[in-house]
């Protein structure tokens, strides 16, 4: 166990470098100038020559491997920098951010396994009947759905014609403080969105494994012995049928931080993955480098959770090595 | 999904947005306005900070300057006990200032406050945008608790303009906590969101009537005219098409207010047919303004002859001419300069043909509806012009050789602005006199209207400025633009004045403090 962790640490390291390295490049080639998004409106009205003190304030205008090697030091002794499209510290905002967006996601990751595990199960138990190829085609259909058409589509519904829900923001409108009851009314849409955007591999993915530990053994054992229905899917099945579902939920991390930047943008979500948008296109690197960097953290350690979660789960891949 | 696909992909989320919200939803969202007043505003601020430029011609609602802007845009005393008290060579101006009053953190203002504001903007290592507004101070001293004294490089006349800058405590402010000494005091501000601001009870201009502000952020027209109505929003910026459906509504009120703020073409002058005088008239002369007004800004704007508004007493009444087109004169100026009609319907002269691109910003769809127009204008009387879409970082290099549409206005001080756009020693730099446009006259004017102390060699400075500007057509202007505002409920002291290019809380909410309940 030991020796996986260290063996992923020891490659994550030249990966996060390398990561940083690909997005300066990236930034370095970028069309869109960091001072004129800096400066916003204000660009038109601003003397050249304070255009040119802020560049050199930022050392834009020295060569591209001093820059990195720049940023990569204060990054070494924990200064983030400062994001220019915030005017703030780096740390600050997403200090400010971090929070609304686990908040969301974690709702949204538990809505999703308990719900794909639900209908997942269920299609698998009432397999070929109506409820069955509900499911089933209700699933492919959402699997080709873009995030932000569903998130949409959702905003018109809920939002604009039933008026049930809020369209966006954390809080209403006119309120002065944060009340978590108006938070939680705010939260309710961008989680099922994201939740159910994300909950159509998984459901089928139930359903496929669920179907076949119902043909194994032990089960036609179990259900032979005269146990409940209800025991021998929820106890026998279903648990047996988990064991790999915890691999695959570690490899869908990219997805779900990449449909998490479509949904917290779509619902004006306050939180760091619409922030990502934002600081991509004003070119506000140091702000873009750390919300990348945090990405690649959270896919190298899904992955790396996901297998030690399996080999707690599965005593037979103890041995094998990596 | 690569990068360029997703930001597509939002580009369509965010059209796909504005379809949904166009219909009218039966219902607003969850829970009413509350005893707020909710502010819809269309742009986000980048910061809270005066240093920064946070609303540095007034208008903020959380900072005062020393001086303070009346509806007639004249300076009155703010922080300032009086208006200053400059020396004979204008080179020092001194302000006293008032007593008793408080920041929202309870500090007493004192002059240091003032020093340290200016001085902090001044400092390169702040990376204010707004420091070259301010490039004429040498420095910022606090005399005693009281009096501060202003040193300037050179004469500069519209000092007492710019000290409209909000005043923040000695020290700086926390950008997440911003401290003024305003009529409103900042509560919290959800980025992306909103800002709310409460009321400052112990105001020295009287404690406002509206206790609670809330500034909410709806990039989108549709979705603020939506929640406008919905009555989440007591108050709007509308684009003036979005507010048509308000104006026989009962409980609104729609306020077109006029603006300094213009669109113009700016000419390239080094270029052989932008550069060429007979051209740029006869391109004026076939601008049909009163259709663009019309039709393009639905009536909320006004026919644009030159930078100064007419609603503005620096404007020069010569300045002026036919909101309709008059294209036999158009013509026949293109005649006599030796433009000759081609067989293709473009004139031509000595082999070179009239024709010149038009670029403006491709995500405005004002400026693009106003290039289109021109371009049709111009092609009744034979010069073609190609409007082209483009985004700012493509259209900055090639500024010295193509027209563009450009959008600025102050109706503060004439210098302002103008002084970058036309003199020489501004040629090539940035946005500021890009078309390479010298004139040793013109910079003398615009050096005369900056350094003099005499109100009445400044007005005749600025007078045969806008003369000379007009008659060599350096820009063509074409509207003046009116902002509208739509605003729920009767409110007493809503006094709408003349609006400068931007408009964030300033313009008509500059003096919320000062509403009162109409009943």
């Amino acid at each position: 166990m030991i020796k996986l962790i260290a063996w992923r640490l020891a490659f994550a390291l030249p990966l996060l470098l390398a990561v940083t390295a690909a997005m300066f490049a990236l930034a370095q080639a970028s069309p869109f100038d960091p001072v004129r998004q800096y400066l916003g409106d204000r660009a038109m009205v601003t003397d050249p020559a304070v255009v040119e003190s802020i560049r050199a304030n930022w050392g834009l205008d020295r060569p591209v491997v001093e820059q990195y090697a720049t940023w990569l030091g204060n990054l070494l002794t924990g200064d983030l920098g400062d994001s220019h499209s915030f005017h703030r510290p780096v740390a600050e905002v997403i200090a400010e951010r971090l929070p609304w967006t686990l908040l969301a996601t974690s709702c949204a990751i538990a809505l999703m396994l308990v719900g794909s595990l639900i209908a997942g199960t269920l299609a698998a138990w009432r397999k070929g009947s109506w409820l069955d190829r509900l499911i089933t085609g209700g699933a492919f259909a959402n699997e080709s759905a873009p995030v932000f058409w569903l998130a949409l589509l959702a905003i018109y519904v809920f939002a604009v014609r039933l008026g049930w829900l809020p369209a966006g923001g954390l809080s209403d409108p006119a309120a002065t403080s944060l009340d978590p009851l108006d938070v939680a009314q705010h939260l309710v849409l961008p989680v099922v969105v994201l939740a159910v955007s994300q909950s159509s591999w998984l459901v089928l993915y139930v359903r496929e494994s669920v179907i076949g530990t119902l043909r194994e053994d032990f089960v036609v054992g179990a259900r032979s012995r005269g146990l409940r229905e209800r025991t021998v899917i929820v106890r026998h099945a279903l648990r047996s049928a988990l064991l790999p579902f915890l691999t695959i939920l570690g490899a869908r991390v990219p997805e779900l931080v990449t449909g998490a930047i479509l949904v917290e943008t779509v619902f004006s979500w306050p939180g760091v993955a619409s922030t990502s948008v934002q600081a991509a296109l004003s070119v506000d690197f140091p702000l873009l480098a750390i919300l990348t960097l945090m990405g690649t953290v959270a896919v190298v350690a899904g992955n790396l959770l996901a297998d030690l979660a399996y080999r707690v789960a599965d005593p037979r891949t103890r041995a094998v090595a990596v | 999904m690569g990068l360029a696909r997703r930001l597509a992909a939002l580009t369509v989320a965010a059209t796909l947005a504005t379809a949904c919200s166009a219909p009218q939803g039966p219902a607003p969202a969850a829970g009413g306005a509350g005893d707020a007043f909710v502010i819809g505003l269309g742009s986000e601020f980048e910061n809270l900070s005066p240093v920064l430029g946070f609303a540095a011609d007034g208008g903020s609602l959380m900072f005062d300057g020393l001086m303070r802007r009346a509806p007639d845009l004249s300076l009155q005393p703010n922080l300032a006990s009086a208006p200053p008290a400059s020396s004979p060579d204008g080179k020092t101006v001194t302000f006293t200032l008032r007593e008793g009053v408080k920041f929202h953190d309870g500090r007493p203002l004192t002059a240091r406050d003032v020093a340290y504001t200016y001085t902090t903007l001044l400092d390169p290592k702040t990376n204010s945008p707004i420091s070259g507004d301010y490039s004429a101070i040498e420095q910022v001293s606090a005399k005693d608790d009281r009096t501060v004294e202003f040193t300037l490089k050179h004469p500069y006349a519209p000092l007492v303009q710019r000290t409209t800058l909000g005043i923040v405590p000695e020290g700086g402010i926390d950008p997440a906590k911003p401290v003024g000494t305003g009529p409103y005091s900042f509560v919290s501000w959800t980025p992306g969101d909103k800002v709310v601001l409460k009321a400052n009870e112990s105001y020295f201009g009287g404690a406002p009537a509206i206790k609670n502000v809330v500034l909410a952020f709806a990039l989108d027209d549709n979705v603020r005219s939506t929640r406008l109505a919905a009555g989440e929003f007591d108050a709007a910026i509308l684009p003036p098409k979005a507010a048509k459906r308000f104006e026989n509504t009962a409980g609104t009120k729609v306020y077109r207010v006029d603006s300094a703020d213009y669109r113009g073409i700016m000419f390239p002058m080094k270029e052989k047919v932008t550069g060429d005088l007979a051209v740029r008239k006869a391109f004026d002369l076939a601008v049909d303004r009163q259709a663009m007004v019309d039709t393009i800004l639905a009536g909320s704007g006004k026919p644009a002859f030159g930078p100064i508004s007419p609603d503005i007493s620096w404007h020069n009444p010569a300045v002026t001419g036919n909101p309709r087109p008059d294209r036999d004169q158009a013509a026949k100026l293109l005649d006599e300069a030796g433009w000759k009609l081609g067989e293709d319907g473009v004139r031509a002269k000595d082999g070179l043909r009239a024709a010149f691109t038009l670029m403006y910003p491709a995500g405005d769809s004002l400026r693009k509806e106003l290039a289109l127009a021109t371009a049709s204008d111009a092609k009744k009387i034979g010069l073609e012009v190609k409007p082209e879409g483009l985004d700012w970082d493509a259209i900055e290099p090639r500024m010295a050789k193509d027209a563009l549409i450009m959008g600025y206005g102050s109706p503060y001080d004439p210098d302002y602005l103008n002084y970058e756009l036309f003199h020489s020693s501004y040629q090539g730099k940035g946005f500021f006199n890009p078309g390479y446009y010298a004139n040793p006259e013109v910079d003398k004017l615009l050096e005369t209207g900056r350094e003099s102390a005499d109100e009445a060699v400044r007005k005749q400075a600025y007078t045969d400025f806008q003369k000379i500007i007009h008659d060599q057509q350096v820009w063509t202007y074409l509207v003046f633009l009116k902002h509208v505002y739509v605003v729920r409920g009767d409110w007493q002291g809503i006094t709408p004045s003349v609006d400068a290019h931007e408009h964030a809380t300033g313009g008509l909410f500059r003096d919320l403090a000062s509403w009162k309940p109409g009943k």
